[in-house]
């Protein structure tokens, strides 16, 4: 029984650095545009998270760099893109080569360092319960502020002013320019913060998750993460359910291994991949799906005034 | 100008600049991944010790990871400096690091004999093919490749007996162990990690009969967030001491944070997880690399296969943590003790694997070729070996 508790807190944990990191691509491309640098982002916000959490010892501050990091860097992305029209695909495959390129640059003098203790996180009395304590109440503040901003970014993007603007800016840009929005201004907002949050992700997965720094440790999440806003057809809730299913895929074919049940892991490795795949081929064939679900100017460029 | 040339210049302004962020980010991920030809030599040859009257002897490293990394290429950057510290100015030696294995390797092994390197020593398996065509062409070079079961004329094979710094290492889990359950995160399933997967059960029977092991797979050499989570669900199996065959520290760390323990391995981890480390079984490459220098000087050196453990002071089981009681301090220092002058030896029959059928039998001792070959997991370990029938 105890275990199953303990499965599901590393499932929710895993998840959580998933979940971030998709939210945060979600409302990038919410607004039309595909960001392929999010293992780029994320390792260098994970080592610039690790190496103020090193310097300052604290966790908030670890994660405020890596936000800025990460939406430096999209930033950088953003004007090349929105502004000068570059190949969405292309770039942000380069961000995502010089990002890992850079990060172990910048890294080396941190592959050798150690964080003080990591802090254990329990809340009274609930984390006391049977079973759903140590399943659920046991976590790193960072698991439950994730659950509450997939509930606030909902509410932005469906009952909110911004939100609308956001979405409108991604199913049609050139209507949202005729209505006097500044297309590309918002863009850039929606960029940076995608960035931002996947900056938030890269420096909780050096800090808290792992907790250390070695070149290329990101391995894989970031592209995990872009696979899931596809997985979730772009809808914070399934985000967020798509990322515990991810982690908890992950987290239990180690479980059944350690039972000594054989479970091919390189098969586990492929099947967010392959579920993502699924759901394209689902919502492609079918046109009303497709529109509802995936920004129509998704991966476009947009010229204002043409 | 019209809209649309003015729109061809922007592109084109677009994709040029677009270009140098990827030319960038090539520069910036070759500078430290693959080995620029021009900028890592340059930067080593100032590193190494200048150089004496007499010719000495040039000698390169390809290392597979960053020198950094606290593991693998740690433990032979410092077999290295041990050689330099050695033979002083009889020798000058350079590096290249994060050499990947494929076929950027080849050319880094012609750069390094283009650049007048006479012994070139390759650190991971996955450099054989390429050393061996090198070694082809250049029979007046010599290559040592390490873990690898291929020689020439001019390559030889060496590798260390890891497997007794894990039976050294499951003495002292056994010791430890409260639930009676530990685990081992393991790296790819081939022979030299489901063997000292076996000698640390082994290890942890001769002072605990009850002790299970658990063994959880990353398929990979190197990939912490994946170690963390392999180490993770062991310690929710159970499991309270962890031995890892993987090349980061992740799972000593994650051991910290949940108050188990767990080793370091290849190179000394204390400092990753002071309160978990029990000990660090590592790698100690000096000893073999002055030995294979001295024979290049003297003109005695020669192709074949080495394997050097505690014997040859290659391996040891090193930083003994204060929370070890006595009693096991002693049991591993009576097998390293035996282990140095033969008269102990770790796969001694009677042994069975875990389906119960008899692999090495009473009396005998299993040699080199059958731990070469080693696909099977003894009695006390869960599980199957993926890929096994």
């Amino acid at each position: 029984m105890d275990t199953y508790a303990l499965l599901l807190a590393a499932t929710l944990n895993a998840g959580t650095v998933l979940a971030i990191a998709g939210l945060g691509l979600l409302v990038n491309e919410r607004s039309g545009i595909v960001n392929l640098g999010a293992e780029g982002m994320m390792l260098v916000a994970a080592i610039a998270g690790f190496a103020t959490a090193v310097q300052t010892g604290s966790d908030w501050l670890a994660f405020g760099a890596g936000a800025l990091s990460g939406a430096i860097m999209a930033g950088a992305f953003g004007v090349l893109v929105i502004w000068l029209n570059t190949n969405q695909y292309a770039t942000g495959l380069a961000l995502s080569l010089f990002g890992s390129g850079f990060s172990a640059f910048v890294g080396i003098h941190y592959t050798q360092e150690r964080l003080q203790s990591r802090p254990h996180f329990a809340i009274p009395v609930l984390s006391d319960i049977p079973f759903f304590g140590p399943a659920l109440f046991r976590q790193h503040p960072m698991v439950y502020l994730t659950i509450l901003f997939t509930i606030v970014l909902t509410w932005f993007l469906y009952r909110s002013r911004a939100g609308l603007v956001l979405r409108a800016v991604g199913e049609s840009p050139e209507s949202a320019h005729a209505l006097g929005y500044p297309v590309r201004r918002i863009r850039l907002l929606a960029v940076m913060g995608g960035g931002a949050l996947c900056g938030v992700a890269g420096a909780y997965l050096s800090v808290v998750y792992t907790p250390l720094w070695v070149e290329g440790m990101v391995a894989g999440k970031g592209w995990i993460a872009l696979a899931l806003t596809t997985f979730a057809t772009w809808r914070p809730s399934r985000i967020l359910l798509g990322a515990y299913l991810f982690g908890g895929v992950t987290m239990l074919q180690f479980h059944l291994q350690g039972e000594g049940v054989q479970i091919s892991s390189q098969l586990l490795t492929m099947l967010p991949y392959l579920a993502t795949i699924v759901v394209l081929v689902l919502i492609s064939r079918n046109p009303v799906w497709i529109r509802a679900n995936m920004p129509a100017s998704l991966g476009k460029p947009f010229f204002p005034g043409s | 100008m019209t809209t649309s040339t003015r729109r061809t210049v922007l592109r084109a302004t677009a994709w040029s600049s677009l270009a140098v962020a990827a030319a960038l980010a090539g520069c910036s991920k070759k500078d430290d991944t693959a080995p620029a030809a021009a900028s890592a030599p340059a930067a080593e040859a100032a590193a190494a010790p200048a150089s004496a009257a007499s010719a000495p002897l040039k000698i390169a490293f390809a290392y597979l990871g960053p020198v950094g990394d606290g593991g693998w290429t740690f433990a032979h950057d410092n077999g290295r400096k041990a050689l330099e510290k050695e033979l002083g100015s009889q020798i000058s030696t350079t590096f290249v690091e994060s050499v990947p294995e494929s076929a950027d390797a080849e050319r880094v092994f012609r750069d390094m004999v283009a650049q007048g390197n006479t012994l070139i020593f390759g650190t991971s398996f996955g450099y054989m093919e390429p050393m061996l065509k090198v070694a082809a062409d250049n029979k007046g070079v010599k290559f040592e490749h390490a873990t690898g079961y291929k020689t020439a004329d001019n390559m030889s094979v060496y590798d260390n007996r890891t497997y007794e710094g894990a039976y050294m290492a499951g003495v002292i889990a056994g010791g430890m162990t409260r639930t009676n359950t530990i685990g081992v995160v393991g790296s790819i399933p081939i022979p030299e990690v489901i063997r000292n997967i076996d000698s640390y059960t082994l290890g942890a029977q001769s002072v605990n009969p009850k002790v299970k092991v658990k063994v959880v797979w990353v398929n990979e050499w190197f990939n912490p967030p994946k170690e963390t989570e392999g180490a993770q669900s062991l310690i929710d199996g159970g499991a309270d001491v962890l031995l890892q065959n993987t090349d980061s520290s992740a799972v000593l760390q994650t051991a910290e944070k949940n108050g188990k323990y767990a080793f370091g391995w290849d190179s000394d981890m204390t400092a990753y997880g002071p309160k978990a480390h029990l000990a660090s079984a590592v790698n100690i490459w000096g000893p073999y690399y002055i030995k294979t220098a001295r024979d290049v000087i003297a003109g005695t050196w020669k192709p074949g296969h080495t394997w050097w453990g505690v014997k040859e002071g290659a391996i040891d089981l090193v930083s003994i943590s204060d929370k070890v009681p006595a009693d096991l301090k002693a049991k591993v220092d009576k097998v390293k003790a035996g282990l140095k002058d033969g008269t102990f030896a770790i796969w001694k029959g009677p042994i069975a694997s875990n389906d119960g059928k008899v692999q090495v039998k009473d009396g005998t001792t299993a040699d080199d070729a059958f731990l070469g070959g080693i696909k099977f997991f003894v009695k006390g370990v869960e599980g199957q070996v993926p890929g096994a029938k």
